[in-house]
């Protein structure tokens, strides 16, 4: 068998049987780190789904468009045929102002004061489909359509998605933060629990050396253990993801029918989850390494 | 095949372990280091094995310049070399089959390959019903055959041996080094210390007596 092969299988054999030989205290780091990985992983699943909840109602952006209160028939056709012309709008409506007092007038309660009206102080206005979401082509889009003459005011009625976004860009940024402090956290557990196993196997490593073992062949052990249980501490946080995602979804689903929508909070992608594993294992195999490298040397046979 | 050449050994802040030690050990040789306890004789056989480096003077084992080996060939000389410890070194935590198989993990042998080799290692030192046993409940002969078996698994060409028999009574005390003499005669190198004179079988023997730190035969 190949040589570099079969040392990396012993090592991995041997980090295993190390595992397994103490289960408790194992189990235990193993479910400390999945808890502290699982609260930046599963922050970061919410803002998915939050995210796509935002996409999901504000899927059709609207813009209202007011004209100068002095705008004749010719400037609504002139604006009406300009606008269909325009690459960013996929649909629009037009509401005369009549028309619109009479919403008024039936919507609000408000008759005997519109009655009172010398005349109608509303302006005529184009209710207007984006057909981008995105906030920023929006917002350029909006103040393009507000330059146009005759236009008094364009108004943009989504514009707490993007209050939403923004607050979403924040919720990204502590889940960034909580991700990086979290992280030192599992390379110092792993730091520690490899420094125990060193120290416990002191003489195992001392005879090593003194009968020719390099000190890749005693590293590499250690370095097995710790990407292994960062992998499974990767595992444990998506199963209490998983767990957290069956237990709140059942409450969720009764809150959004009582907004008329369907939500369910999905777990995170199969490419999310993968990433997640690949992480925490680096991380199991950097606590390790720093640990090994710093008390290895301290055992020299004499 | 181990040359010393003007070999000096000083621990820091203490006294001189050896004084400019010259000598040279042919190849299928079997040769005794003998002194008081503090002459040196466990000092000259770490610098064999580099788990001490001279002062002064140059070490040559196998053709390589002992004292100048950087850290990561060093593994290599020691798979070279069978050592027996004066403090056995024996690890606790798992068989005698396990024990006599590490330095073949070291090297990695093919694992059926070096289970055979175990086997005929410890029917060597008359072990092999012992295998599955844990060390602790070895006798003190018992334990050292494990570790002489340990030693010569790698089948070395040069042993080492740092007063194997010094806890032992006579009986085992020649038993242990009947195996050696065993091991000379199928031309292993072998260098063993001992403060013990009854051990010596007489003149056929070569003899490097040291007394503090200066070799005086």
């Amino acid at each position: 068998m190949n040589v570099w092969l079969s040392h990396h299988l012993y090592a991995l054999l041997l980090a295993l049987k190390r595992l397994s030989r103490n289960p408790f205290p194992s189990l235990l780091s193993i479910i400390v780190i999945g808890i502290a990985l699982s609260l930046p992983a599963g922050g970061y699943m919410l803002l998915g789904n939050l995210q796509s909840l935002s996409g999901h109602i504000s899927g059709s952006p609207q813009l209202s468009l007011f004209l100068a209160m002095d705008s004749g028939s010719t400037d609504i056709s002139k604006i009406g045929s300009r606008l269909k012309q325009h690459p960013q709008v996929s649909s629009f409506n037009f509401v005369p102002k009549d028309s619109a007092l009479e919403q008024l007038k039936q919507g609000s309660g408000l008759s005997d004061v519109v009655d009172s009206l010398s005349q109608n102080p509303l302006p005529d206005a184009f209710v207007i489909n984006a057909k981008n979401s995105d906030p920023v082509v929006l917002e350029s889009l909006r103040s393009e359509l507000q330059k146009w003459p005759k236009v008094d005011h364009v108004q943009l009625d989504s514009a707490w998605a993007k209050r939403l976004d923004s607050l979403l860009n924040l919720g990204q940024l502590a889940v960034l933060m909580l991700a990086t402090l979290l992280s030192f956290a599992l390379v110092a557990v792993t730091f520690n629990t490899i420094r125990l196993q060193i120290l416990t196997r002191r003489d195992e490593i001392e005879v090593s050396k003194l009968i020719g073992a390099s000190n890749g062949f005693i590293r590499r052990p250690f370095l097995y253990f710790g990407a292994i249980q960062g992998m499974t501490g990767g595992i444990v946080a998506w199963l209490i993801i998983a767990l957290g995602i069956y237990l709140s979804n059942d409450a969720l689903a009764d809150l959004a029918s009582l907004y008329t929508f369907d939500f369910r909070l999905q777990h995170l992608s199969s490419r999310d989850c993968l990433s997640l594993l690949l992480f925490s294992t680096w991380l199991g195999w950097v606590g390790a390494w720093l640990s090994v490298t710093s008390h290895l040397s301290h055992i020299e046979p004499r | 095949m181990i040359n010393f050449s003007n070999v000096s050994k000083r621990y820091p802040n203490s006294y001189d372990a050896l004084t400019k030690v010259s000598f040279t050990i042919e190849s299928g040789e079997m040769v005794f280091v003998t002194g008081h306890s503090g002459a040196g004789k466990s000092t000259l056989l770490k610098l064999i094995a580099a788990i001490e480096r001279p002062t002064s003077g140059t070490i040559i084992v196998n053709g390589q310049n002992v004292g100048a080996l950087k850290g990561g060939t060093i593994p290599i000389l020691r798979r070279n070399l069978g050592l027996v410890f004066q403090d056995q070194k024996i690890l606790f935590d798992r068989n005698v089959f396990d024990n006599v198989l590490l330095p073949l993990q070291i090297s990695s042998f093919d694992p059926k390959e070096a289970s055979g080799r175990v086997r005929a290692a410890l029917d060597k030192v008359g072990l092999l019903s012992k295998e599955k046993a844990k060390p602790i409940t070895l006798s003190g002969g018992e334990q050292q055959r494990l570790c002489i078996a340990r030693a010569v698994v790698n089948r070395p060409s040069i042993l080492i041996a740092d007063e194997p028999t010094g806890n032992l009574d006579s009986d085992y005390a020649h038993e242990i080094m009947n195996m050696f003499r065993s091991f000379h005669q199928v031309g292993v190198t072998v260098l063993i210390a001992t403060h013990d004179a009854a051990l010596l079988g007489g003149s056929q023997d070569r003899i490097l007596a040291l007394d503090r730190g200066i070799l005086t035969v």
